[in-house]
Order: C-alpha cells, then structure tokens, then sequence
C-alpha cells in the first residue's frame, strides 16, 4: 500500500470538507477499498472514514419505506428484525454478501458508491426502485448508476441512507463466480404497487441494469412463464474465466424465473 | 495395542502451540537489525531486459541496497538446478537451461526475479522497487503445450529445441504396437490434466543471516527438506560451504510439494546478507508472489488409447504426452512425469504391454514441479477415465471391466519398471462400492431427476507408488541423491527420549505418530518423547518430507534406531540384573527378566548408561544412537474412491452428494491422523476436478489465474463430508508395514469426479475443472446432438 | 504516522503508526502477537480474523488506524489462564487441524459463528459460515466436527 492519510472525523460537515479534494477517498467498511490498495491500483492521498458519523447510522420505517443509513454493514442489515420484517429478500441479499467477517465491516453505502458490477446491494437499489440520500440531494435509483465503478456521486458528496420502498413480493437470486464468490450473476425481483422491476448484477459488461423486457409481463402476471425466453444479448455480458457471454445471458434469465417463483 | 502405542486414536501432541496461536512459523521470527526484501519482477512472459536504472530506488527513504543478477554473477553464485538427469530416448541427456536467482538478460516467465531491493522496512522495500526502471524489450511468449512444440514457436533457452527438454520413453513399443493391431477393440481419448497452483496456507519466507565473525550463514525458510536446501545452497549454487551454512525450517503451513524445491528467493536473502554485511534480509511472499513464482503442478496433455481383447482384457497401453516444465527446470521436475507418472500406468491392472513417451516442454510459465501427488495423479487420471470410457463403450458395468483386470497375484511386475508387492484390489473395491450403496444407484438417479437433478455416479481405482525409494535404483534412474531417511534416538539420564529425524512435519503429526513408535517400543508415555526436527545443526542429515515417505522410510530409520537402543538397554540391564541378555524384554516402561519379577525402569537402565559406575565390559557410556535406512523397494498404497454427484441442468453446478473412500495403507499408526491425511487429499483431488484451474493469457503469457479471486479455492460448502475406511495388505518392504497415506487422496478422486459427473449428464467431453460453466456447455453439447 | 490506542486482549496498548499500517501488521509486528496471520491478499482466505468491539474481522481488511479506539481479540486472548476456551479443545479432540496456519482464523471465525447463531449448528449452515476462511490441509471434514463438538459442549455448559 502507498503511503496515505488517515482521518476520523466526527461530523458531517468535516467529512465533506475533508473529501472535496480528488486526491481524497472516503473510507466506509473498506472492504473493497483497502483491497484495492493494499495492490497498489489506488493511492489516494487522504483516507476519510465515514464510520464516526452518526448521520449514516439506523434502520427505520419511513411511511412504506424502508429506510437504512448509509453506514449500516451488511450484517446489521443481515440481522434487522425490522428488515427481516418489511424486505426479507433484502435482510437475505445482504446475509448472502462476502463472508461473514466482510459482512461485519463493509457497508450499504461503500457498496452502492463503488458500484462493482459484480455487487449484490446494486440489483436491490435498482429493482426496488429505492431513493438514495446524500449530503446535497436525493437521487432516483433508475439516475444513479452510471455503469462500471460509476455513479452521479460528485466529489465531496456522501451518501447518507437509502430508502427502499417496500414492496409486495420480492426475492434474490445469486449464481456465485466460484472463486471469487462475487455474483457471477444476480438477479432480483420485485414487485411493488403491482409494478414489477427486475434487476441484474454482476452479468451487464456496463453494471447493474434492468431487464425491461420481462417487466411488462410480470406486471400483469407475476409468474416464472411471464420471463419466458427474456434474457438479455449475450454480447453485452461480462466475459471472464467464469463465464462467457451466452452463460451469463442464460443465467439471467434462470435467476430471474427462480427469483419470481421463489418470491 | 497400547492407549499410546501403533494403532492408537491418540490426540495430537503439536496441537497446543497452534490453537493458541503459538506456533512459530519463519515469517514470526523477528531477527535483530533485520531487512526486507523485495523483488522487482517481470511483467512479461519474455523479454530481453535492455537496461536496469537502480538509481531512484537506492535514493528513496529507508533503501540499504538495490541489487541485480549482475552483482550476483560476480560474486559467483551459480543458478538453480534440477536434481534428476533424465536422458532422451536417443540417449542424450535432458536440456536444462540456465536459471539465474536473478535474471541478466532474458525474463521467462512473469515474475521472473529482476532485481531486488533491501530496505529498513517491508513498506520501504516495495516502494523503492516500483522506483527501479527496467528497460526491457518484448520477446513473442508461448504458454501452451501444443503450441510450444510447434516449428517457428518462440524459443526459451538455446539448448532445447522446439522447447523440448528431453523426449523420454519406457515400455517396448514394437510389443505395443502389435497388441493394438491385435485388439478387439480400441478406446482412445486425448486427456487434458489442468495446471495447479500448490498454495498452501502459509506463503514462503526466507530470512537470511550472514555473522561475518564467523563467515556463517543461518536460513530460516519454509521448507520440507532443510537438509536438501543445504546441500543445494552450498554444493551447487555455492552460496556457501556446507559446515558453514545452518537451515532451520521451523514450522512450515503446509507444503504438498511447492515447498521442496530451492527457489531463488532464498538463494538471495542469504547472499544479500553478507552483501550488506550482515543483517538478516527477510523475504515473505505476498498470495500473488506465490501464485507467480512458487512451483505448479501437474499441467499434461495426453493422447491415449488402451487395446482390449474380446474377453474384455487389457492387452495394451499407449500413451504420448506433452508435459509443461514452464520456464526453467526447477529441482526435481523432470523426475515428476517420468519416473512418478509413466511407472505408474498399469494402474491396478494386468496390462502386458505399455508404452509411454513423454515430451517435456518448456513455456514462458512458472516453473512446473512435484505437487501433493505428483506424477500419480496425472497417471490414475489417464487409466480410470479410460476404464470408464471402454466400459461406456463395451457396454458392460465399470465395476467389471475393473474387476476383469484386476492384478491379483503379488509379487506382480509391469512392463514399466514397477514390481507390486503386496495388495488385494478387490477388497478395497468391495469395501468402496459397499459403503456407497452402489447396486441401489439407479433407485437414486430416478429419485434425483423427479427433482430435476442429473445424478451420477463414478468410480476410480488407483495405486500410487511411494516411499521413493532405494537410492540405488533411484541413482540408476538419474537421482541426483539417495533417498533414504536418517534418525537417531537420544535416551536422556532420566529415561526421556528425544528423536532427532530427517522427516519434516508440516501438518502431518509426525510429533504424535513418532512418539508413539516410541511407545510402542520403549513403553514411555509419548509426553516423555520429544520430536526434534527441521534444523540442520541439530539433526545430522535427512532427505525430508514428501512422496507420503515419512512413515515408511522415516519411521523405518527410527524403528532401526530403535532396534539398537533395545539392545544395548537390554545388554546393560542384563549386567546390573545378573541375569541373561537373551532373557530380558522391555514392556510398559520397565526392562525385565522374563518370568521373573526382577526389573528395572527404563529410567534407571538410562541412568546407568549415563553414570557408567557399572558397565559391561567394553561398552561405551550414553544411550544414544542412530541409524539410515534405505527403503527396498517403493510402497505401493492403492485403493478404491466412489463419487456420486448431482448436477443442476439449468446452470450446470455440481453438488459432490457423496465421496467414498477405501484405502489401503498397510499399517497405520494413527487413523485419526490418516482419516485427516486423506479428507485433505481428497479436498485437492476434489478441487482439481472441480473448481481448480492454472490459466494464462495466451497471447501475453500473464496469469490470469493469479489470486484466490480467479484461483477458486475448495471452501467448505463446496465439499461434502468424507466417508473414509481402510483395508490392509501389509508392506512386505519394511518393518513396519506402512505404505503412506499422504497423496493418496488427491491421486484417487479426480477421475472419480469426472467420472461421475460425465455419467450424470451423458457426454464424456469434459474437461477439469468442471466448472459450473464448462458442465453447461457439455449439456449444451449433448442436446444439440440428440436433436 | 498517527498515534493509535486501543485495547488488545485486555491490555491498553498505544503506538505510533503510518497511517497505512494494517491492523494484522500492528498486531503481528509492532505486538508481536504473531499467532494471527496473512494468508492471502484479497481478503479471503480468513487467517488473519480477529475480534474488533466482538465481530469477526479481518484484520488484513482494516487500517490499524480504523482500529483505534477499540478493543481487540486475538487467538492469543481467548484461553483463561492454561483453561482452553471450549472451541480451542474441540479443534484439538476432533483433528481439525494440520499444519495450524489457518486454525487461529478458523477458532476465531468459530467463535463469531457460535456467537451469532447459537449452539444449535447443523452441517450445512457451518459449511456457508466457514465462507471466508479458506483451509488446505484439513478438506474440512474434521473442522465441520470440531465447530459441532464446540457447539455442543458449549450447549451443555450453558
């Protein structure tokens, strides 16, 4: 790792003074991160941790929403009774993130910012059509993501929490990459107000996306025969060791019936 | 048998230090005044390095030296070698190229050692060596077999053309040829045996320490054979003299073979030492380092073909196969598809004619050598994928095909310099398809598909030759060394025992199952014995841990020591007692006069042994002695593995629903730590078949494989719990019986797998690892063929 | 370099560090508790987990300066005394271990476990706990039955 610096600080209005720099990254779990550095493929020059920050913290009900800070790790989402209770498809995606001791750092906001395509928390932000937070506004989650590794995140600007709205039938389902154990393809499903989203990671070769063609029909009848034959081009699917392009077409299209029927 | 003695469930002594995270392994070791190291390394497959600018590193913070192969040639140090001479089929010797510690010209491989930078700190070191500026000039690079061979491919050493270092037979071809031109049937298969990367859990370390005082070297080093590292350092690389250089490897992570070898990473910690004049220079691997730079293994790719006559006898076998060597020879690779991998292709069966040729080609990829298994491996994998195969294409059950060509006659020679001494197949095939409920399989197949499942089972009968092995034979064959194994016993005043052995335990227990020789012997309790190894000043000489010899030609040393410590306690005991030599015997630690009550304790016969106030006439004082012991012929462990698997149609996963496992390792001195020796075999066996695979860019020659998130790993949701069992023929070739248990697992289980999996979805073109990918595509294949 | 405090198997420690210093380095290097170690690279293989406030982390993953202000378990802090901690004895009685590199990783990850779901453990959801804890010796077999027999007796201690 390259030489850095490290800050702690205490309060929202710190945080973003101390990130509006390019040379400054903010830390959250780290769990990617710090990985990321420990190769030498980033250098940032300041590290600021959000963990102090009490803004980012919580779990509450927001009217039909689900609301959960930014700083929330994957395990506390995991274990929410509150969760469980409103989105389990969600308290099983994040049980289903990393392993456990990832699970203890790496947080829903570290995640959603660094939008890895292979990512779980993408897929849910995307189909449950959540609202994301930050320190200066709230963006939609169909204008968040700006494929690989992208997002309309300025500099400086920090998300805060992410509210899901909480919808009637939901599910995920994850084809793990064998060694990594990052989706090979994820696939989540959703339905809320009668209106169906289908989201997909880990498979688009420009991140996280919808599979639009199958929503139609689900929405007017949610069943594994309404994905049919959808599934996406295999020419815009990831390509590695893992999985060629046609695999990962078909495995969309496999998670998403299961997501359906298992919702 | 005693609670402690051969035979027994006995907890592990070693235990204690590692679940109270007190285990010292190299890396733990903080040496006073001590600097690390780091390497600068390739980025490319090949290259001719044009320029080296070391000037901005030795200026950054902390940097003691930056040093280049240069340096290293004018201090004389020679390259790394290969210790096993194997000749070509025209009778020249093989083609070893040269291999610097340090590149000077030509890079081979990516991470092939450039340069390397000492510095006050680890954080230091890596800084200053991304600051030295390698000028280099891009060669073509060849990672595949085939392609290496082929004319006009890129060449990596001068000496060996076409990239073949030697091109290597045995059997007698004529014979061959015309038991094939006789058969009733021919099965043909071109077999594919993947590159693994070894990675045990602890990555290699080297300290190097050079007292000027004294003109002494000490290394601290992640090794199975600090004996062998010693020889190699002094005698051939000419680090320093043998009496002048100490190798302590304290406890090692795990080895399975990547751990043999003398690297170059060593080779430069010690000579960096005095370079600098004398600080310890500590090199630890990071993961990606291992996966550049430690030794693979396996990588083969086979044409082979089995003739059958009409009463479905096995009448030949011919085999042609390309193995990759990688970029330099490294210590005993070109024994590994040779005389571990050819030798062994009669399998468990009577096959009156083989023939073999093995090419050994060169590649820019890391260099290939032993891995858990090492040869065998690649060997079962040709002759039970095709059993199974002829059995699919004759028609008839794989369980007779086997079972029609079993050897059953001991001792039996095959045409491939092996001589079986002892074994009984059918038990151990009984024993596996017994335990895994194998007539009722079809009952289960259907039950599976009602749930959409493919079912399949498979099956695998291997043998592997170990111990390895009489040094004369071995030397005939080209062995740069004998294999024999040394110990020695030392019997305090106070009747405790330490046992100074060649052996080296990384996971294997050897503190356990050697005290309890002990037991068995002497009656001590084994908290009295101590297991003294890994340490070249302390014990005189050994050739190491791997080849699952440790038992059979370890313990054979120190059951001969032992012999000798028997006696002479007998023949002091029968002075101090009056009574006869003949009459004396040594039970649960007491030294009697048979049928008598007169005795003593062993404690008090070493005491007088030590106080030597009443002597025999003409014996020395001290209980101590030692001994060599040269194995007469291989062992032979063999055994029987049924895999059943259950494969999802729809994303092509496969789930292992059961493993089982009938060995035969003659005796066993602790099946607790047996049972454990082969789940973990069985893990690697598993994880090749399934999930495990080497894979380089073949253009550019990177890795793309080159962590544990491209690497797959098995994890424990990947694998299934173990149903193991033994059966015993014991080992006629030493004193204990023992055959070694060691490799078995990862010798057996591969075929097993893709035997299974191949009858779960019907098409037999599957290569390892059978990745949820690779299987997808097999079914994709067999529906576009039924329709 | 900052100055870091924390607690670490009961004692208060406090050192000054580069900012980029890990906390497995701090604890392996400047403490000298070297029985938690770094197997991979990539945060996966687990031998380097520690407890950080009680969770399991890995300590690979985590700047020592994240770390400050909290307090630490490492396989060096869980024994009472020369009495072993229930999970250290099942690793023992039950071989699951080999080459011990992974097995400070493995008890500490056990531990968590155990923590989180209670005693009543079946196979397959400790095969899916043990994800981020990678072993090359043992195939598993006899850690799946250590983590089982720890449960147990820890069952019946309660």
């Amino acid at each position: 790792m390259y030489q850095t610096t490290y800050h702690r600080p205490a309060t929202l209005d710190e945080a973003i003074k101390l990130g509006s720099n390019d040379e400054a990254k903010y830390l959250s779990g780290g769990q990617t991160l710090i990985p990321t550095m420990k190769q030498r493929l980033a250098s940032p020059e300041s590290l600021v941790d959000l963990s102090g920050l009490s803004e980012l913290q919580g779990i509450r009900a927001d009217g039909g929403s689900l609301s959960i800070g930014a700083g929330m790790t994957h395990a506390d989402v995991a274990s929410s009774a509150q969760v469980r209770e409103m989105i389990p498809a969600l308290a099983d995606l994040a049980g289903g993130i990393g392993d456990p001791h990832v699970r203890n750092m790496g947080t829903l906001g570290g995640s959603v910012a660094n939008n890895d395509p292979s990512a779980d928390y993408p897929a849910a932000v995307l189909a449950l059509n959540a609202t994301i937070y930050t320190n200066k506004r709230e963006i939609s989650a169909d204008s968040f993501f700006n494929g690989l590794f992208e997002t309309v995140l300025e500099e400086g600007e920090i998300i805060t929490r992410i509210s899901f709205p909480v919808p009637s039938k939901a599910n995920y389902q994850k084809f793990d990459s064998p060694a990594s154990r990052y989706a090979l393809v994820g696939v989540f499903a959703a339905r809320t107000d009668g209106n169906c989203r289908v989201a997909v990671t880990g498979a688009g070769n420009d991140g996280v996306f919808r599979m639009e063609a199958a929503e139609g029909a689900l929405s007017a009848s949610w069943s594994a025969d309404s994905v049919g034959k959808n599934r996406p081009d295999p020419d815009d699917m990831i390509v590695d060791l893992h999985g060629t392009g046609e695999y990962r077409a078909h495995l969309v299209n496999v998670l998403a019936k299961r997501a359906v029927t298992a919702a | 048998m005693g609670a402690e003695g051969l035979g027994a469930r006995v907890l592990r002594k070693e235990d204690k230090r590692f679940i109270t995270g007190r285990g010292r392994y190299t890396d733990d070791y903080d040496l006073k005044d001590t600097t690390y190291a780091a390497f600068v390394r390739s980025p490319h497959a090949h290259a001719r390095i044009k320029n080296i600018d070391v000037s901005a590193a030795e200026a950054a913070p902390g940097v003691v030296a930056v040093l280049t192969g240069s340096q290293l040639t004018d201090d004389k140090i020679g390259g790394m070698i290969c210790g096993w001479m194997v000749h070509s089929k025209d009778g020249s010797p093989m083609n070893a190229g040269a291999h610097p510690a340090i590149a000077v010209d030509i890079v081979k491989h990516v991470g092939d050692q450039v340069a390397v930078v000492i510095a006050e700190t680890n954080g230091q070191a890596r800084d200053a060596a991304e600051l030295v500026e390698v000028d280099y000039e891009e060669l073509p690079a060849v990672v595949n077999l085939k392609a290496a061979v082929k004319d006009g491919a890129p060449q990596l050493h001068p000496e060996a053309a076409n990239n073949i270092s030697f091109d290597w037979a045995i059997g007698e071809k004529d014979a061959t040829e015309a038991a094939f031109a006789a058969a009733a049937n021919v099965v043909s298969m071109d077999i594919t045996n993947n590159r693994l990367v070894p990675n045990p859990m602890e990555p290699r370390v080297a300290i190097g320490s050079y007292d000027p005082a004294e003109e002494h070297y000490t290394l601290y080093n992640t090794s199975q054979n600090p004996h062998l590292a010693r020889l190699i350092l002094s005698a051939f690389v000419g680090v320093a003299p043998e009496h002048k250089l100490r190798v302590i490897a304290p406890d090692v992570g795990g080895g399975f073979g990547s751990k043999i070898f003398v690297y170059p990473e060593e080779t430069v910690c010690l000579w960096a030492s005095k370079r600098i004049g004398g600080r310890p220079v500590k090199w630890t691997s990071d993961r990606t380092e291992a996966f550049l730079v430690d030794a693979h293994g396996r990588d083969h790719v086979t044409e082979a073909e089995m003739a059958l006559d009409e009463n479905n006898k096995i009448t030949g076998l011919r085999v042609h196969t390309l193995a990759n060597i990688g970029a330099y020879m490294s210590t005993f690779s070109s024994a590994v598809p040779t005389y571990l991998h050819a030798t062994l292709l009669s399998g468990q069966y009577n096959i009156p004619n083989i023939y073999a040729e093995i090419d050994a080609v060169y590649t820019n990829t890391s260099p290939v050598d032993a891995y858990r298994g090492a040869g065998r491996p690649e060997a079962t994998y040709v002759v039970e994928r095709l059993m199974e195969t002829a059995a699919r294409q004759l028609g008839i059950s794989p369980v007779e095909l086997r079972r029609t060509n079993f050897i059953t006659e001991f001792p039996h020679q095959t045409p491939v310099i092996m001589a079986y001494d002892a074994g009984d197949y059918e038990a151990s095939l009984s024993a596996a398809l017994s335990a895994s409920d194998y007539d009722a399989f079809e009952t289960r197949r259907e039950e599976a598909r009602s749930r959409g499942k493919l079912r399949g089972i498979g099956l695998s009968c291997y043998i592997e030759a170990c111990g390895i092995a009489p040094s004369a034979a071995v030397g005939s064959l080209g062995a740069g060394v004998g294999l024999w194994e040394s110990a020695e016993i030392r019997v305090n005043p106070v009747g405790t025992v330490e046992v100074l052995t060649g052996s080296h335990s990384h996971g294997q227990g050897h503190e356990t199952t050697f005290a309890q020789l002990v037991n068995e012997r002497l009656g001590i309790p084994i908290e009295n014995v101590q297991i003294v190894h890994g340490d070249t000043d302390k014990v005189q000489f050994g050739m190491g841990t791997y080849g699952s010899r440790s038992g059979a030609v370890g313990m054979s040393a120190i059951s001969k020591a032992l012999d000798k410590i028997e006696a002479k306690t007998k023949k002091l005991a029968a002075h101090l007692l009056e009574a006869s030599e003949a009459d004396i015997v040594i039970e649960g630690g007491q030294v009697k006069v048979a049928g008598t009550d007169q005795a003593l304790g062993f404690h008090e016969v070493a005491l007088a042994a030590y106080t030597a106030h009443n002597m025999p006439e003409g014996m020395e004082p001290g209980l101590k002695e030692g001994a060599f012991y040269d194995p007469t012929n291989f062992t032979f462990p063999a055994g029987s593995y049924v895999c059943e698997v259950e494969v999802d149609p729809e994303t092509g996963r496969t789930e292992i629903v059961q493993f089982v496992a009938a060995d035969d390792f003659g005796t066993i001195i602790n099946p607790m730590i047996v049972d454990g020796q082969v789940h973990g075999g069985l893990a690697q066996g598993i994880g090749q078949a399934l999930l495990e695979g080497c894979v380089y860019d073949e253009d550019t020659g990177q890795l793309i494989t080159a962590s544990f998130m491209d690497y797959t790993m098995p994890r424990a949701d990947d694998l299934p719990n173990f149903q193991v069992s033994t059966t015993k023929t014991e080992c006629p070739g030493n004193p204990l019986g023992m055959k070694g248990c060691g490799e078995a697992g990862a010798i057996g289980s591969p075929p097993a797998v893709i035997n299974a999996i191949t009858d779960a979805i019907g098409n037999n073109n599957l290569s390892m690892p059978a990745t949820p990918l690779k299987v997808w595509q097999a079914l994709q294949q067999t529906s576009a063929a039924a329709e | 370099m900052t100055t870091i405090a924390m607690q670490v198997n009961g004692k208060e420690v406090t050192a000054d560090v580069e900012d980029r210093t890990l906390l497995v380095q701090y604890i392996r290097e400047s403490l000298g508790l070297t029985g938690t170690h770094v197997g991979c690279d990539t945060s996966q293989c687990g031998a380097c987990v520690v407890h950080v406030d009680g969770k399991a982390v890995k300590s690979c993953t985590m700047l020592a300066a994240q770390a400050a202000g909290k307090t630490i378990t490492t396989i060096e802090g869980i024994a009472d005394g020369d009495t072993l901690d229930p999970i250290q004895v099942a690793f023992h009685e039950n071989h699951g271990l080999q080459c011990g590199f992974c097995t400070p990783g493995m008890i500490m990850a056990t531990k968590d476990m155990i923590a989180r779901h209670g005693t009543d453990l079946d196979e397959k959801t400790i095969r899916s706990e043990l994800e981020g804890n990678i072993c090359r010796c043992t195939g598993y077999h006899n850690i799946v039955k250590s983590i089982q027999a720890a449960a147990s007796a820890m069952a019946a201690a309660e």
